[in-house]
């Protein structure tokens, strides 16, 4: 019995047998990559993570990260993780959709995750294009987008995934982007970190169908000036030198060279407990190629501390159970195993729920199930 | 507001005390000529939507429960909550059958006909026998009353109703009258009024009125002023009866010979999600329902969602496609995974059905059919949805279905329906519908610790010699000899895998586009479903062998049943037996149906288990068919029955 909760894990333990299947080049290997580099050092030993996808190039990431998985249908990773985590709070889960999967088939469960405030993960790879498919524009694509489907161009107006969060009241949003390892580690902990549903956008390269959507926020030449990276209690600069900074105007982001046209000290302090300031830097979704274009921001917009739906439940069930608090709800004979035994017996890792009620209250569940299979009234024929 | 002396005056003003009803009367020496003996009686209570039929036939059902008749209920609703009053479509129905003989139906036509408006007439005199009882609200027969129901004439004046025995009262003007001291604005008392006809009702069958006083005291805990008035009426119907000479008559239906043993009065609902909560304590894993609210399985949501004393969670989801994503999360997990619903969320939820069979986790998932297609008429029963969860899924997707037969069967077949899936690790799919969901009938409920045992094999990371390969892997798909697979739950070392809906490689489950074992695959999926062992099927009622044996399924039981007693006693050679397990079919099925010369297989649909007979084993099954949103009536199919003898055709 390997006891991954004491050794020390590194990426290659989180890397399957099987072969990765994305296209050469495609921005989904460095997801992979940062993915497999930060769970080893999220303190929760393997067994205990489950990745969860639904369908498209980039839900095909279970069959990579060697821990449990499930690759499931389009859209519908965010419901299942729902049943998943309300029955199992203590495992880590990491939620893998993609533009197509996330916000067109699974929309309707996106939102109703984020506002259930589900601790979770949410990985949004978002390379504007359904890739699976092979090319059909998807709903963040911009605008008059020429693909597959659209030979005159699309006539949809698309999402902005970040405004679409936090209109949600998601309690995490964060935007990343694929060729920039060092940043997206960061917010994957981040991501981590944060107990509630971590939204996180990745600007994700497609370089068969949508080569280049982003390059203009990835290339080392554009990105200073097309990109700003916010940081709690800092001020929002950008520009090759750093010499840019935004300040707000009302509720306008304005940019300003500072020391020549004001001083730093006029500039926005990023604070991402506030949701006015969040929205603002989700609405900052100008077309880069636009004369005068708002730069785009990456980092943590938004973190909130709110209860988590599995909380709230496992609470009011602990409560009715008369236990002592949702730890000691019962997970089932399923996780009698997880101490390595080979009988019905408790989990024997110290922070893991009971695989059973203590044998008194089993007991006295199975004589309260007799009374309410009675019911109130009864009667005899002898 | 409690012991207002107004409610004390109204208590005067019904002219009797509490006490003075009840048992005694029936005791009363002088009131006993006045009993007429009866067999069997089939009452049906009928009023606007908004007249509280539903209330007044569910407490009429418990004290028929309690005073030992057997019985079956059939309620009868509008699918509008609020349709306009007084209409046609407002109107809802409660229909009873009680009798000192097993009953199997809520009855094809009823002998007492309870009509709180003239639309209540109109909408149900057709069914009320030749020189039946008819119980009529003369206040509900206005000029409005009877332009809504359509009438140009009242039919209380003309002599339409001259083949009846009339019982008519001013039901609403004596309500108002008997609460004229309550401190209640006139709708409320109103409300009331539905108190005033059971009352009249408990006197005319020698009923008790306390387990309704009861009743009232728990409903109306809170507003004593409306529990005074509903008990003061109540009494006052109760009263009417006796003070009122028109009534001569007053009837006793003798105890039903059931079998020894502790009853209660149960609906299909409640038994179903009785029946779930059994299945998660006997197998001590925890249940989760995802579920988004549809008629008529919204009931089992209700139920299970104040079972969260027995560590039952319920998700109510946005949609039911994540009402069963969410199932196979728990299911991932290691729990108890249901998901509810009826046919138009059972559509939704067909790509989900096919990842949860793809992943082979258990699941149980019940269709409590509603009339189709689409949105249909939901508040009407059926059984068209057969095919559907046998069929109605992308690719080669099969899984166990179970028909529960009645409200009292429901307990065991939904209990039987967690069983196999939890050890045949498999998604299972269990029909009900609207009859059975919402009728009642007596039920001798089973102790928890009678049930079958419940047995999980959950993968064991110290046994694992035959499920892993030579590097040392964890193989999710290895099978045993039954072709089940163990269950493996997150949070259990050495067990980490991935499962998903591509076609998967044997014992692997790693991705596989092979031909060879896609085939394999689709193939051993099927067997495991088919070696499910399920019991053989037994003749429920009549010979072994004969000339017609009627093969149902689902809520057609109560008539099959009661068309075999009634052949059998003209001596015809007719037997009837009734399908709990779709697929797999009872491996003697076929041996059964021989020894018959011809099947008959009645279902509320336009054939479908019919179908599934002459395809699997080529004999030439007669379908009976309604498709009206109400159960089959025992007269149409005894006579479609007999049309299979030559000897009784002629006859
Ligand atoms: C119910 C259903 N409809 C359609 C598809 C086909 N399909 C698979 S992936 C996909 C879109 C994927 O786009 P996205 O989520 O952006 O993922 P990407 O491939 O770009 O990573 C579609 C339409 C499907 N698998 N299931
Ligand atoms: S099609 Fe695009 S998204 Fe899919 S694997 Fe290839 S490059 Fe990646
Ligand atoms: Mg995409």
């Amino acid at each position: 019995m390997s006891d991954t909760s004491t050794v020390q894990l590194t990426a290659k333990d989180f890397a399957t047998d099987q072969d990765v299947r994305w296209c050469p080049g495609c921005g989904d290997y460095s997801i992979l990559k940062q993915v497999q580099s930060v769970l080893p050092g999220i303190g929760i030993p393997r067994e205990r993570i489950a990745v969860i996808s639904g369908i498209g190039c980039s839900s095909r990431f279970p069959y990579y990260v060697n821990s449990y998985g499930m690759h499931s249908i389009h859209g519908r990773a965010p419901a299942i993780v729902t049943g998943l985590k309300a029955t199992r709070p203590e495992l880590s889960i990491w939620v893998v959709t993609g533009d197509g999967d996330g916000l067109s088939i699974g929309g309707n469960h996106l939102i109703h995750l984020l506002r259930r405030n589900v601790n979770c993960n949410l990985l949004l790879f978002n390379n504007q294009i359904y890739g699976l498919t092979k090319g059909q524009y998807s709903p963040t694509s911009e605008a008059g987008k020429v693909a597959k489907s659209t030979p005159l161009g699309s006539v949809d107006h698309p999402f902005n995934p970040a405004a679409l969060a936090l209109g949600a009241d998601a309690s995490f949003v964060a935007r990343a982007m694929d060729r920039d390892p060092k940043h997206l580690q960061a917010m994957l902990r981040r991501s981590n970190d944060h107990h509630g549903t971590s939204f996180l956008e990745i600007y994700q390269n497609c370089n068969i169908f949508n080569d280049g959507a982003f390059f203009i926020f990835t290339d080392k030449d554009t990105k200073p000036q097309h990109t700003v990276f916010v940081e709690q209690g800092q001020p929002l600069v950008f520009g090759a030198q750093r010499e840019y900074a935004l300040k707000l105007d009302g509720f306008k982001p304005v940019p300003f060279k500072h020391g020549a046209e004001g001083s730093l000290d006029e500039a926005w302090v990023h604070d991402e407990s506030d949701p006015i300031k969040a929205t603002i830097l989700a609405r900052m979704f100008d077309d880069p190629r636009n004369e005068g274009a708002l730069p785009r921001p990456f980092g943590v917009f938004f973190a909130q501390t709110r209860e988590t739906y599995e909380d709230a439940l496992n609470a009011q069930l602990a409560a009715a159970m008369n236990l002592e608090g949702p730890a000691h709800l019962p997970t089932g004979p399923g996780m009698a195993f997880a101490g390595g035994g080979t009988g019905p017996q408790k989990a024997d890792t110290a922070d893991a729920a009971p695989a059973f009620l203590p044998p008194e209250l089993e007991a006295e569940l199975d004589a309260e199930l007799d009374r309410t299979i009675a019911g109130k009234d009864t009667w005899t024929v002898q | 507001m409690s012991e207002s002396p107004s409610a004390q005056n109204g208590q005067t003003a019904a002219g009797e005390s509490p006490q003075s009803h009840g048992r005694e009367h029936a005791q009363d020496a002088q009131s006993q000529e006045r009993f007429e003996t009866r067999q069997e009686v089939v009452i049906k209570f009928a009023g606007d939507s908004g007249d509280g039929m539903q209330l007044t036939g569910g407490q009429f059902t418990n004290s028929t429960a309690l005073a030992g008749h057997d019985l079956a209920t059939f309620p009868d609703f509008p699918a509008e909550i609020r349709a306009p009053v007084g209409t046609l479509a407002g109107v809802s129905g409660f229909q009873i059958n009680f009798a000192s003989r097993p009953v199997y139906t809520p009855g094809d036509r009823c002998d007492v006909l309870v009509a709180m408006n003239a639309a209540a007439l109109k909408a149900n005199l057709e069914s009320l026998e030749p020189g039946g009882q008819l119980i009529l609200n003369r206040d509900g027969f206005d000029a409005k009353n009877l332009r809504l129901a359509g009438y140009d004439e009242n039919p209380l004046e003309g002599d339409g109703l001259q083949g009846y025995v009339r019982h008519e009262m001013d039901v609403t003007r004596l309500t108002r009258e008997c609460l004229k001291d309550y401190e209640l604005g006139t709708k409320e008392k109103d409300r009331c009024k539905n108190m005033f006809v059971l009352g009249f009702l408990y006197w005319m069958y020698d009923r008790p009125l306390e387990p309704t006083l009861d009743f009232l005291d728990r409903k109306f805990q809170k507003l004593p002023e409306v529990k005074a008035a509903n008990q003061a009426v109540l009494h006052a119907g109760y009263a009417y009866g006796d003070t009122t000479e028109t009534f001569s008559t007053r009837y006793r239906v003798p105890k039903a010979e059931l079998e020894p043993g502790t009853y209660r009065s149960i609906t299909g609902n409640e038994a179903t999600g009785l029946g779930l909560l059994a299945a998660s304590r006997k197998s001590r894993l925890p249940m989760f329902l995802g579920s988004y609210p549809i008629t008529p399985a919204s009931d089992i949501l209700h139920q299970l969602s104040g079972f969260k004393r027995f560590g039952v969670r319920t998700f109510q989801a946005e949609d039911e496609i994540a009402a069963i994503s969410a199932a196979i999360g728990a299911a991932f997990g290691g729990h108890l995974a249901v998901t509810t619903t009826s046919g138009p969320g059972m559509a939704l939820k067909g790509e989900a059905l096919g990842l949860a069979m793809m992943l082979e986790l258990p699941l149980v998932v019940i269709n409590i059919q509603r009339a189709g297609p689409s949105t249909g008429m939901p508040t009407k029963t059926e059984q068209a949805d057969l095919m559907q969860a046998l069929y109605g899924r992308n690719g080669e997707c099969p899984m166990p279905v179970l028909a529960i037969h009645s409200p009292s069967d429901a307990f065991e077949t939904a209990y039987e329906a967690c069983r196999i899936a939890v050890e045949h690790m498999t998604p299972v799919i269990l029909l009900s519908d609207g009859y059975i969901a919402n009728g009642a009938e007596p039920w001798r409920f089973p102790s928890a610790a009678a049930m079958p045992s419940i047995q999980p094999r959950f993968a064991d990371p110290a046994k694992l010699e035959k499920a892993i390969n030579e590097d040392g892997q964890f193989l999710p798909y290895a099978r045993d000899e039954r072709l089940v697979r163990a269950w493996a739950v997150p949070g259990v070392p050495d067990l980490e895998h991935r499962i998903g809906g591509l076609e998967k490689q044997a014992d692997t489950g790693n991705v596989s586009y092979d031909p060879d074992n896609h085939e394999n695959m689709v193939k051993t999926r099927a067997a495991k479903i088919d070696r499910i062992p399920v019991a053989d099927l037994e003749i429920d009622l009549g010979p072994e062998e004969g000339d017609v044996l009627i093969l149902g399924w689902g809520s057609t039981y109560g008539t099959c049943r009661a068309t075999v007693r009634d052949l059998l006693g003209e001596g015809l050679a007719v037997a009837h037996a009734h399908l709990r397990h779709i697929r797999p079919f009872p491996a003697n099925l076929g041996d059964l149906m021989a020894r018959f010369r011809r099947v008959i297989v009645p279902e509320i649909n336009d054939g479908q288990l019919v179908h599934l007979i002459r395809d699997r084993f080529l004999i030439d099954a007669v379908p009976f068919n309604r498709i009206k949103g109400t159960p089959i009536r025992k007269e149409e199919l005894a006579a479609a029955v007999k049309a299979l003898i030559p000897a009784a055709a002629n006859a």
